[in-house]
């Protein structure tokens, strides 16, 4: 009725490879865009900025990177956190030794650091596949959380054993440290991510795009074409890394201000992001962010959107509870739907578009 | 496809020449002291029974499999270990047996994929998907339109092919190998498991694409009936060995080859 593509014709082979081919999905797309940028900072408290959105940008920037590697590659990695990791201390230590270049250049240049780390560990994957690679990617992330806790030169030996945050400025605006105010800091955040996301989508819309698929369906196949596989797994992994790295340097420049490294960037933080992509679905970059809101914001909006609601439930019991619904969500999206939530929401459209009949 | 520009066909000079191949693996041989060319513009069949080594030949054509003794020249060029990517830079293009598609992908993206070598634009460009990376696109998508209208296949056009049926994932496959513009086309049983309308129409795709863009095919397949009508030249291979060459007529009658199908009275 109101989503539909009759009458939108395509007169071109450019305008049929549009990325949103339909009208509607550009609309959408442009009213999202101007909540996050306009509505949210104008009308969303402190609180909501920094425990919802944030985090789901930060996680959503993290799970596009582990879905090029494994939803359109098909390499499994438990090595993300580590990588996020590498791309916080890295920009970490540039702009201690250039504090006057602008923080944003080097949260941007900290992606190479990870960037390259990730080609070094993705190395064994000509070799040896699934669980196995899942393995050697968690050498990595023990290996990299060792060298955040043990070498005090990448904390520049801090008493607190962290990260801390100094002001940056942007334009005489602060946007890192204690006096940046947080709508900036989001705006910031949210400018990278959207940046980001959209140079990801063009990214796997092209050329490379399907060389990395042709890669994860049928390796025999895509050697035949041409295509080498340890170039075409090592793009995979320094382009993931780079995503995560500029994640990790966002997450704790941007949102944390400071973080310890054996909390952020543990292996648990590996799996959480690995899950955002199941969830989400594998191989779709809506997918990444639909995963990062239900496994990071989902929990906040339950454990404090429920009292706000009137319903009271103490902290411990909401923390309980908390654990019992997103586990039952998990199973439940993961029965109706294995291939993730990105694809019910394409069955979703599908359905709408054909809307009132059955096909 | 594009217009052939009146191909040149010289029947005769060979493309491909293998010589004195062996293949082992461990204490088994696949194939033993096995000669034979394929010569420009040809369509050349490679057939026998089970497990005969046909698929091992083609394997050590396109560089999945080194030979352990003797050498396959191609256009002129004599390699010792040959990679599988080289050999499509080289101009092989290459169907399998059991289909090997990119099944999480539309046959659009697929058949593109099969242009994955003839596109050139960086990543700086693709990045941007726009410029070189936009127009290049758009150019190949012409070519693969191109190959659609060929095969017929424009109402699935954007199908993921892990749906399609099992004909029609056959012919997307040949359309991805066309789309390489090989040289050498490598067709293994490209009509396995296929009813007989199926049949006549890849048979009739194979003649086409042999004929107006003189694409040189090499074809293993198990029905005798198109084998006969198709091509011009058979060799024959039993347990990794070659037991007869030459025009389907020659094969046909040879007493070898009856008795390697038919089997011999003890």
């Amino acid at each position: 009725m109101f989503y539909r593509d009759a009458g939108q014709y395509k007169s071109s082979y450019a305008a049929d490879r549009a990325v949103f081919p339909l009208r509607e999905d550009r609309i959408g797309l442009a009213v999202i865009l101007l909540v996050a940028f306009v509505a949210i900072p104008l009308f969303a408290g402190d609180f909501v900025i920094k425990t919802v959105m944030m985090p789901f940008l930060v996680f959503s920037l993290a799970a596009i990177g582990l879905n090029i590697l494994t939803g359109y590659t098909g390499l499994i990695s438990l090595g993300t956190a580590g990588f996020m990791g590498v791309g916080a201390y890295a920009c970490y230590k540039l702009t201690t030794y250039f504090p006057g270049v602008n923080i944003i250049v080097w949260i941007l240049a900290s992606g190479f650091f990870s960037a390259a780390v990730g080609v070094l560990f993705g190395l064994p994957s000509l070799r040896i596949k699934g669980f196995y690679l899942a393995v050697a990617t968690l050498a990595a992330q023990f290996f990299l959380q060792w060298c955040f806790i043990r070498i005090p030169w990448l904390y520049n030996y801090n008493t607190s054993g962290a990260i801390e945050v100094p002001t940056r400025t942007l334009f005489g605006v602060p946007i890192t440290g204690a006096t940046a105010a947080i709508e900036v800091r989001y705006l910031i955040l949210l400018s990278a991510v959207v940046l980001m996301t959209w140079l990801a989508s063009n990214l796997v819309h092209g050329r490379f795009g399907r060389m990395w698929m042709a890669v994860r369906d049928m390796d025999i196949a895509a050697e035949l074409m041409g295509i080498r596989l340890l170039h075409t797994k090592l793009l995979a992994f320094a382009v993931s890394s780079f995503y995560a790295g500029v994640a990790g340097a966002l997450l704790v420049f941007i949102w944390l201000g400071g973080a310890e490294a054996g909390d952020v960037f543990a292996i648990r933080q590996s799996f959480l992001i690995l899950f955002m992509i199941i969830i989400g679905g594998l191989g779709s970059l809506v997918g990444s962010f639909m995963g990062a809101a239900f496994i990071s914001a989902l929990p906040t909006i339950l454990k404090f959107g429920l009292p706000a609601m009137g319903i009271p439930i103490a902290g411990a019991t909401a923390e309980h509870l908390n654990f019992m619904v997103i586990g039952a969500l998990i199973i439940f999206f993961l029965i109706v739907e294995p291939h993730g939530l990105a694809r019910l929401w394409q069955i979703a459209k599908q359905k709408l578009r054909i809307w009132p009949f059955p096909y | 496809m594009r217009a052939p520009d009146t191909p040149v066909i010289v029947k005769g000079e060979a493309l491909l020449a293998v010589e004195n191949v062996s293949l082992r693996f461990g204490g088994v041989k696949a194939l033993t002291d096995v000669s034979f060319d394929i010569r420009k513009g040809e369509v050349r069949a490679i057939i026998g029974p089970n497990g005969a080594g046909k698929t091992s030949m083609l394997n050590c054509i396109n560089g999945f499999y080194h030979p352990s003794e003797g050498r396959i020249t191609f256009k002129g060029e004599t390699r010792r270990r040959m990679r599988p990517f080289e050999a499509a830079r080289g101009g092989i293009g290459r169907t399998f047996q059991n289909v090997a598609l990119f099944k999480g992908m539309t046959t659009l993206d697929n058949i593109m994929a099969g242009r994955f070598l003839k596109m050139r634009s960086g990543f700086f460009w693709q990045l941007l998907r726009y410029g070189p990376a936009m127009r290049e696109e758009v150019e190949h998508r012409r070519f693969v339109e191109d190959i659609i209208d060929f095969l017929q296949i424009q109402h699935i056009r954007k199908t993921p092919v892990g749906k399609l049926p099992y004909g029609l994932q056959k012919r997307v496959e040949l359309g991805r190998a066309l789309a390489m513009e090989p040289e050498l086309l490598l067709l293994d049983e490209p009509m396995a498991g296929m009813n007989l309308e199926e049949k006549e129409d890849m048979s009739r795709f194979i003649l086409d694409v042999n004929q107006q863009y003189g694409t040189t095919i090499a074809l293993i397949e198990h029905d005798m009936g198109v084998v006969m009508d198709l091509s011009d030249r058979v060799v024959v291979l039993e347990y990794g060995r070659k037991i007869a060459d030459g025009t389907p007529e020659e094969v046909k009658r040879d007493q070898r080859v009856i008795d390697a199908y038919l089997g011999v009275a003890h």
